[in-house]
């Protein structure tokens, strides 16, 4: 990764003018509206509000609550793991094995459950255990070897893959696990990780609580305690951030064991909400996790980035997905709107960024 | 601050996580249902094992790595290579020039017989050109019904997407469906369009597509609750796959839509949602019959000179319906994977 990157403050505060407040028109205050558009998280939010206006015009469907839930409940389940994969990315690092990691644990869960005849909360801890284990794997042989992150997670994710339909076909006989619907424990597990509850008549999933819940958690981490420092630090320049006592290696190797808690936490709500796993999926998703993140800000160099913009990233994702269903839109080109939408909300985001840094 | 301490007490996490794996591959070996069954259900089937000469068959599909369809294909192929004293080389690509690349390498190892699928048939012409010149008998199983003749293949054992779909849409029409939606799990896949097309032709009321993404199920949830939410006139969920039917099932609970769940293929938890009523009924192309009987085809024809339908007419393994009245019978095998 590249290390031109300048850290940015944790605290990000306006730049104070001199003391005196002599004016000599370089430390001179930009407005408000300026001010706010140089923060990463405001062009992805303008972005996504363009395009929530542009459904809601285009999908009468989409103004009822319940869509907008629909909506919220596949945005969370993206932006769940967006939430460390950002924090990852501003740390420098990318993780391609997050698409399968999710479904490596959900494995993991249920075939333990399954085969010992457990309750479910045996396997939900060995799950646990597992991806955390995963993420360490991966951060540990980043900083043992020196190789770029794109490369050791790039080899995890194969192995993964592997390991994922070799090791249930192994010991199921199948390639799909048995269904636990019916084991002890199965029904206080899926309150916590896939439960619904009604608000004002609108039926909402519990996942959007926890993506909300853990993105407040993450936001300040990284803006008010000294481990938000550190991410920063080891992500805009290695070398300065360890000169200055900042511990590298612990840094970057628990960021990487953060992603597989967002793996565990992502493959717990899809198993325990449909009930069994095919060892085949989730090999694409880490891309939509990075381009989340990057819609929302965080840039691919490392050292920049927030915790909102990324939320809203996922949000436009889950919106653009869906969106494209309540318009009624040929689904022939479903792909071809996805990516053309993406691409522009980017540049929205650029744009703001530009004129907001001018002069 | 004490660096130290953070990393030794992650050191751990590997030390567990070998231990975990140590009580999976423990569990596999006392697992009381699932593998152990079937490797005996497969065990009873080579009970009766040829005498013929040892030969070699490689069997190429295209594959994607974990989907239930294929597992069974491949149980069928292993007990019919089992009973028949044949050594199986199963191998699989989902990209139709990597597949032609596995059928060369079966060639180079002078194989007694090939039998492939004919997903992308443009990409397997040659290669299969390439096995007849080399002698190899190919048969086809699965895809490729309206090209395995053209390209001097022996026998064809698959089923009709196209035939099937049509069935699919006379039953639509039995019971009494007016407003149906087509679920294709994998964007571009020509057998699938071939289904949704067979159903729209035979199907007197109004179809619908809608394209989700297969490999991720919470997206292909909510974009299915999307679809019912914004059509509720939509009475009927036709899914192309059995574990998307599953998923169906949820979707038009989440949308409080009254629209009912009807799938293409099979799979063991498909059959208990059968037996619930949750999903109508399944049409069942038989994939452990396909793999069966392309293996033993080509074991018949090294043996006794025989293949099936002459070189002129395929066998189709489909379509079987399966529905209330006949989901028990199945039940049985389907709980061994082999249905």
């Amino acid at each position: 990764m590249s290390m031109t990157q300048q850290a940015e403050p944790a605290v990000t505060t306006p730049p104070v003018s001199g003391p005196g407040k002599e004016k000599d028109g370089r430390t001179q205050q930009r407005s408000l509206v300026l001010r706010l558009l140089a923060r990463p998280e405001v062009g992805v939010f303008l972005g996504a509000l363009a395009i929530l206006v542009f459904f809601l015009i285009m999908a009468p469907t989409l103004r009822q609550g319940s869509s907008m839930s629909t909506v919220l409940y596949q945005s969370s389940t993206i932006g769940i793991m967006v939430l460390p994969v950002a924090l990852l990315m501003i740390g420098g690092e990318f993780d391609l094995s997050s698409g399968v990691a999710p479904v490596a644990s959900a494995l993991t869960a249920s075939m333990t459950a399954f085969e010992l005849t457990l309750n479910v909360w045996v396997g939900v801890i060995a799950a646990l255990v597992v991806s955390l284990a995963i993420g360490f794997f991966n951060g540990w042989l980043l900083v043992k070897t020196g190789l770029p992150s794109f490369l050791v997670t790039l080899g995890t994710f194969m192995g993964l893959q592997g390991v994922n339909l070799a090791v249930t076909k192994l010991v199921t006989g199948n390639v799909a696990t048995d269904d636990i619907s019916d084991m002890d424990g199965f029904d206080q597990a899926k309150a916590l990780f896939a439960s619904s509850f009604d608000v004002g008549g609108v039926n909402v999933k519990i996942t959007v609580l926890w993506w909300l819940a853990f993105a407040a958690l993450a936001t300040w981490v990284l803006l008010r305690t000294k481990y938000g420092n550190w991410i920063f630090a080891v992500g805009g320049n290695k070398d300065s951030a360890r000169a200055v006592g900042v511990p590298v290696n612990f840094t970057k190797i628990s960021l990487f064991v953060l992603v597989g808690f967002g793996a565990w936490f992502v493959g717990m709500h899809n198993l325990f909400q449909y009930n069994t796993v095919q060892s085949g999926e989730g090999v694409g998703n880490e891309l939509i996790y990075i381009a989340a993140a990057v819609v929302g800000g965080c840039l691919l160099t490392g050292g920049y980035g927030t915790i909102i913009g990324p939320v809203f990233g996922a949000f436009m994702f889950g919106l653009v997905q869906l969106g494209i269903v309540y318009a009624t839109w040929n689904p022939d080109w479903f792909k071809t709107f996805l990516g053309v939408m993406l691409v522009g909300a980017t540049l929205v985001n650029l744009w703001v960024r530009k004129q907001a840094t001018r002069r | 601050m004490d660096r130290s301490s953070h990393p030794r007490s992650r050191r751990f996490a590997p030390v567990i996580a070998v231990a975990a794996a140590a009580a999976l591959t423990l569990a596999g070996c006392s697992s009381s249902s699932g593998g152990k069954k079937s490797e005996e259900g497969a065990a009873d089937a080579s009970a009766g094992k040829a005498t013929t000469p040892r030969m070699t068959v490689a069997l190429v599909t295209h594959q994607a790595p974990g989907d239930t369809f294929w597992d069974t294909v491949r149980k069928g192929a292993e007990a019919a290579a089992a009973k028949d004293n044949i050594k199986l080389i199963y191998s699989a690509d989902p990209n139709a020039g990597n597949q032609a690349n596995l059928v060369q390498t079966a060639i180079d190892q002078k194989v007694d017989g090939i039998a492939v699928t004919l997903a992308k048939p443009d990409a397997m012409k040659g290669v299969i050109g390439k096995a007849d010149k080399a002698g190899i008998p190919v048969v086809g199983l699965n895809s490729g019904l309206s090209d395995w003749k053209q390209f001097n293949m022996l026998e064809f054992f698959g089923q009709d997407e196209s035939v099937a779909g049509e069935a699919f849409g006379k039953k639509l029409n039995e019971v009494g469906a007016k407003h149906a939606l087509c679920v294709i799990q994998e964007q571009g896949n020509v057998g699938l369009t071939q289904r949704c097309d067979g159903v729209e032709k035979t199907f007197d009321g109004k179809l619908d597509v809608q394209n989700v993404n297969g490999a991720d199920k919470p997206s292909v949830k909510s974009t299915l609750t999307a679809k019912l939410k914004q059509d509720s006139s939509i009475d009927y969920v036709v899914t192309l796959g059995a574990p998307f039917a599953l998923t169906a099932v949820q979707s038009v609970s989440d949308a409080g839509s009254k629209a009912k769940v009807a799938t293409f293929d099979l799979n063991k938890e498909l059959i208990n949602a059968v037996k619930s009523g949750d999903i109508q009924f399944a049409v069942d192309q038989q994939p452990y019959l396909q793999g069966y009987l392309a293996v033993d085809g080509l074991w018949l024809y090294k043996n006794n000179g025989n293949y099936s339908g002459g070189g002129e007419q395929p066998v189709l393994t489909g379509p079987a319906f399966v529905d209330k009245s006949n989901v028990d019978k199945i039940a049985e095998f389907a709980a061994k994977g082999t249905r």
